[in-house]
């Protein structure tokens, strides 16, 4: 148990996948404009990793046993954007509710590296089937934190601050995720798992 | 879109629709592999291969690929030509496959070859799609060793390995590091910005331009907003 809760703070703070992995940037620094667009992409993006996950862990093991490793790109990658698909369908017609809120985001998120990331480094790190589950679950709220953290500055940054003209726009935005990503680098080294 | 030369489509990558800085995607290896030159070129001419092959190979069978199924379609071509590239770094130059790592596999959701798969491979000639996939690839591989160098020169005071710096002062190990990463990145684009202003090719905010999801996703996106509003 202590080694779940160890994975899940690992992930959110240590390893953060935007601010100290480098995966996941471009929704990262495009869809973080609104605090509710945020959000809506953090838990959108959560769930699909957590999903993903589940399914390509043991799609992984299937091309271990006929000695095609190899194939581990394609096979994931088209397993990740099948389930995309099959998960707005879904939505689409049984959960309206959920469909209003996530449902934008999710043809996004197939080329969102995160995801494939996530289902690559489990393999890599030989994490069991319910490790994998629960890294996946952590690297997906690290990007929900570190989302919704980026919204807070930048709505403020929109209102009340005079940019230079040639850092308006992205290059400011850098900036910040510069600051930020030198805050969560005091973080590194607290737990190694 | 009016008539180009094969002039312009080559060197249009490399500077006025240059992917990382101008059109801002591809952001994640962008920022991941410049720790130093050799790991930014390196990056650079694999995804410029993968580029080239599946722009190829894309506009090649772009009269085959059913239009509701296309995006699919790109994706296996472009993880076809993936595996093929980190098969072969792996066998002739273990030492980048070690510094590349999970990077190397991820370039199938790079979004530069995917949107220009999209955008262009698919409506464009083989000859044109070759083109635009050797330019936008140097524009790519530029990008990066440009970053590359700074941030060697800056974090460990040499480039390609020579001293540069590193015999007057110490490297500032940050700059290799990842908020080295975002800085170095919000400079050389603001550097561009200054350059470039005049011509204003330049995006100040993300739009949906650059994007190869943007023909799945913006008419839904309307839809959803219209709907949302009539209910409110």
């Amino acid at each position: 148990m202590v080694k779940y809760v160890l994975i899940i703070i690992s992930m959110v703070l240590v390893n953060n996948y935007p601010l100290a992995q480098f995966l996941g940037i471009c929704p990262f620094l495009g869809v973080s404009d609104k605090m509710e667009n945020s959000i809506g992409m953090g838990i959108a993006v959560t769930f699909v990793m957590a999903l993903a996950t589940a399914v390509t862990w043991p799609i992984q093991q299937l091309l271990n046993r006929f000695g095609i490793g190899y194939l581990q790109t394609v096979a994931f990658i088209l397993v990740i954007a099948a389930l995309v698909q099959l998960c707005e369908m879904f939505m689409k017609k049984n959960m309206k509710s959920l469909y209003k809120a996530l449902g934008i985001f999710l043809p996004l998120i197939t080329t969102n590296c995160a995801v494939l990331g996530v289902c690559i480094t489990n393999i890599d790190k030989n994490y069991n089937y319910a490790e994998s589950i629960v890294n996946a679950v952590g690297a997906g709220l690290g990007f929900l934190f570190a989302m919704v953290i980026m919204a807070g500055v930048r709505t403020k940054l929109q209102d009340q601050s005079r940019i230079p003209e040639s850092f308006r726009g992205v290059p400011i935005i850098l900036i910040t995720a510069a600051i930020m990503s030198l805050a969560f680098m005091g973080f590194s080294g607290m737990i190694s798992v | 879109m009016e008539e180009k030369s094969k002039l312009q489509i080559l060197t249009n990558g490399i500077i006025r629709e240059n992917p990382v800085l101008v059109l801002v995607i591809g952001t994640c290896p962008t920022l991941a592999t410049t720790t130093s030159v050799v790991n930014g070129f390196g990056m650079g001419i694999s995804a410029m291969a993968v580029l080239i092959c599946s722009n190829i190979a894309i506009s090649a069978l772009r009269k085959v690929i059913p239009d509701s199924v296309r995006i699919p379609c790109y994706i296996t071509v472009i993880a076809g030509f993936v595996t093929i590239v980190q098969l072969l770094v792996k066998a002739f130059s273990p030492a980048l496959d070690q510094s590349l790592g999970l990077y190397l596999p991820l370039i199938v959701v790079n979004c530069i070859i995917l949107g220009r798969a999209e955008m262009f491979a698919s409506k464009n000639t083989i000859l044109d799609s070759a083109l635009d996939g050797i330019g936008m690839g140097l524009g790519f591989t530029l990008t990066l060793v440009v970053m590359g160098s700074i941030r060697e020169i800056l974090g460990s005071g040499t480039w390609l390995g020579i001293p540069i710096l590193s015999n007057f002062i110490p490297g500032m190990s940050i700059m290799t590091l990842v908020p080295g990463g975002f800085f170095v990145y919000a400079i050389v684009m603001a550097a561009v910005h200054k350059l470039t202003k005049d011509k204003s090719t330049i995006r100040n905010e993300f739009g949906c331009d650059g994007c190869a999801m943007q023909a799945e996703c913006t008419p839904e996106m309307k839809a959803m907003e219209g709907k949302l509003e009539g209910e409110a």
